[in-house]
């Protein structure tokens, strides 16, 4: 199963801040939620490079729902 | 015999027992890197113990101090009580000496009124001596007995070297702060070769509670070090928040001001747009001694920051919103950390400091579901018993539920302040036009509806005002310019600190848990 960033809480995406070949570092911010009024910003908990989007700008997502596949 | 001859042998005995396990056990130890139990006393203790009880015990078993340290020592110029396994003798396991020698030690800490540090590296208790030592009123039992007597009466403090399975795990579960090294410590009720065995789960050590899995995940560790140095010193740092024991205070240090990066930018460090998140480690740095934070459970609900601090050299416990993770909303965790920490500062006289952004508990069937009234409920709990000084800060949002358990007006602090960011309501100004007029808004042709929205938000927004709060509810006592903050809550603390606790009779609150 490929390898997946998670949204740390249930909330609205608002911003992605990657696309399908983008390198990330731990830590580094990698997409924006909209949930109980804040901006959440979601950082990576881990490293590698984008390959598909599975949440897009707009989606209602649960914590823990995946946001975009990595490797 | 001759004196001479008897003094020679005692040498020799203390000596063995000194030198503790030797051969295969002593090298493997060696090789992966951690201190043997008198070089971790060494590097924790001031200068070497004061004195040893029970060197003797298991000799006559040729296991030398049967396998467990326990001395009293000084850590910075203060005594404290140590339970130190040694992994080298029968891998730390607890037989019959090494449990009258750890109960012994725990009394005397309790008696003595000082605290009790327990550097754990053990395989747990000796499985062929359960007959005798689990089921008796002497049993092994009388470990976690004695530990949740002390708890509240003298600081306890879990450093974990190495593993501690099964019923050891309690020994952590039961301290006030748990120290662990990564990679090295491990603490779980059954073991991964058991969990094999009995519910068919395949998983590694670490997988199944390493340090990281603990610090991160379970919230069981409160500080993760890399190696066994770092955890000592991480020990030391701790204790010089802490009093000897709960009738005490803590030690005042020399104050040294605010980290200077920080200080200069605190005027207009909280963003004034509510939504936006920032780091509440930049607005502590720039209030507290510098240097000083302690931050306990600092990779566990990140939302929800906690740690030990001085101002102006005095001690001083802080529970922050922390909007950079996950808006700072209260999960059942964050709330749980929080309460832990709020009632181990209680109980060591520790005064508290909120810092308040907070837009609410996290709402869904989600966290209904884990539990989130009963968890936040225990903050409010932990926050409306405790005794101690108590200055809540608001930042920013204070709304809602989130308002009360972070330290609102209504749980009676010595002090609420605001800074000029500050926006205290029940709830946010959307959600409120939403509740209040939701009939109206459905009554309305969709094309009216969103200016209606907005003309109501507007005059709610008016009233979400801190100034209001000020004058005329006197909800804050005052609204301090940012580059204030800090000598006021120094000033305020040094007055609050002489307030005598009120304590309310009964055998014990039935606590939401």
């Amino acid at each position: 199963m490929a390898k997946t960033i998670k949204s740390s809480m249930a909330g609205t995406v608002w911003k992605m801040l990657v696309k399908p070949g983008d390198e990330f570092d731990i830590g580094d911010t990698v997409a924006i939620l909209e949930s109980m009024k804040m901006e959440i910003n979601i950082e990576a908990d881990d490293s590698g490079t984008v390959v598909e989007i599975v949440a897009a700008e707009g989606d209602t997502v649960d914590e823990g729902a995946p946001l975009f596949s990595y490797s | 015999m001759t004196n001479e001859e008897l003094n020679a042998t005692l040498a020799e005995r203390r000596d063995t027992a000194l030198a503790g396990g030797q051969g295969k056990a002593r090298e493997k130890h060696i090789a992966a890197n951690k201190l043997l139990v008198r070089d971790r006393l060494r590097l924790l203790l001031d200068d070497g113990f004061e004195f040893e009880d029970g060197l003797l015990a298991g000799t006559e078993q040729g296991l030398p101090a049967d396998g467990i340290v326990t001395v009293v020592g000084k850590v910075g110029g203060r005594d404290v009580a140590v339970i130190a396994n040694d992994m080298t003798v029968k891998a730390g396991t607890w037989g019959p000496q090494a449990l009258l020698k750890f109960n012994r030690m725990q009394d005397l800490a309790l008696e003595a009124g000082i605290p009790l540090i327990y550097l754990v590296d053990s395989a747990g208790a000796r499985i062929d001596e359960q007959r005798s030592l689990f089921l008796g009123r002497n049993g092994w039992g009388n470990i976690w007995y004695n530990q949740v007597r002390i708890s509240g009466r003298v600081p306890q403090i879990c450093v974990l070297f190495g593993p501690s399975p099964a019923g050891a795990a309690y020994v952590p579960g039961l301290c006030d702060l748990v120290i662990m090294v990564d990679k090295q410590s491990s603490a779980y009720l059954g073991s991964p070769r058991m969990a094999k065995m009995t519910i068919f789960e395949d998983v590694t050590e670490e997988q199944m509670g390493g340090a990281k899995l603990h610090c991160m995940l379970s919230g069981l560790g409160d500080v993760l070090a890399k190696d066994d140095a770092e955890a000592i010193r991480n020990t030391r740092d701790y204790l010089s928040y802490m009093p000897m024991n709960w009738e005490e205070t803590p030690p005042d240090c020399p104050a040294a001001p605010a980290e200077a990066a920080a200080a200069a930018r605190i005027a207009d460090l909280v963003p004034v747009q509510q939504n936006q998140p920032y780091d509440v480690h930049d607005l502590i740095d720039a209030l507290v001694d510098v240097g000083s934070f302690y931050e306990v459970k600092a990779l566990y609900a990140k939302e929800m920051t906690v740690g030990l601090a001085r101002l102006g050299g005095q001690a001083v416990g802080l529970v922050a919103n922390n909007s950079k993770h996950k808006g700072g909303v209260i999960f059942s965790d964050s709330s749980d950390k929080a309460a832990r920490f709020i009632w181990m500062c209680n109980a060591y006289n520790i005064p508290l400091l909120f810092l308040q952004d907070v837009s609410g508990y996290m709402i869904g069937s989600a966290v209904e579901k884990s539990g989130i009234i009963r968890h936040g409920a225990k903050l409010l709990a932990a926050v409306c018993e405790s005794t101690v000084p108590r200055i809540c800060v608001l930042v920013r949002k204070a709304y809602g539920g989130g308002y009360l358990a972070m330290s609102g007006a209504p749980t009676h602090p010595d002090a609420m302040l605001a800074l000029p960011t500050a926006l205290p309501a029940l709830v946010g100004p959307e959600a409120a036009v939403n509740a209040i007029h939701y009939n109206r808004i459905m009554e309305l042709p969709e094309n009216e509806r969103d200016e209606f929205v907005r003309s109501k938000r507007d005059e709610y927004a008016q009233d979400i005002d801190v100034y209001k709060a000020a004058a005329d509810t006197f909800a804050v006592e005052d609204v301090v310019q940012p580059t204030e903050l800090r000598n006021d809550l120094i000033n305020r603390f040094r007055v609050y600190r002489r307030r005598k606790a009120a304590v309310i009779p009964r055998r014990s609150a039935v606590h939401p848990v």
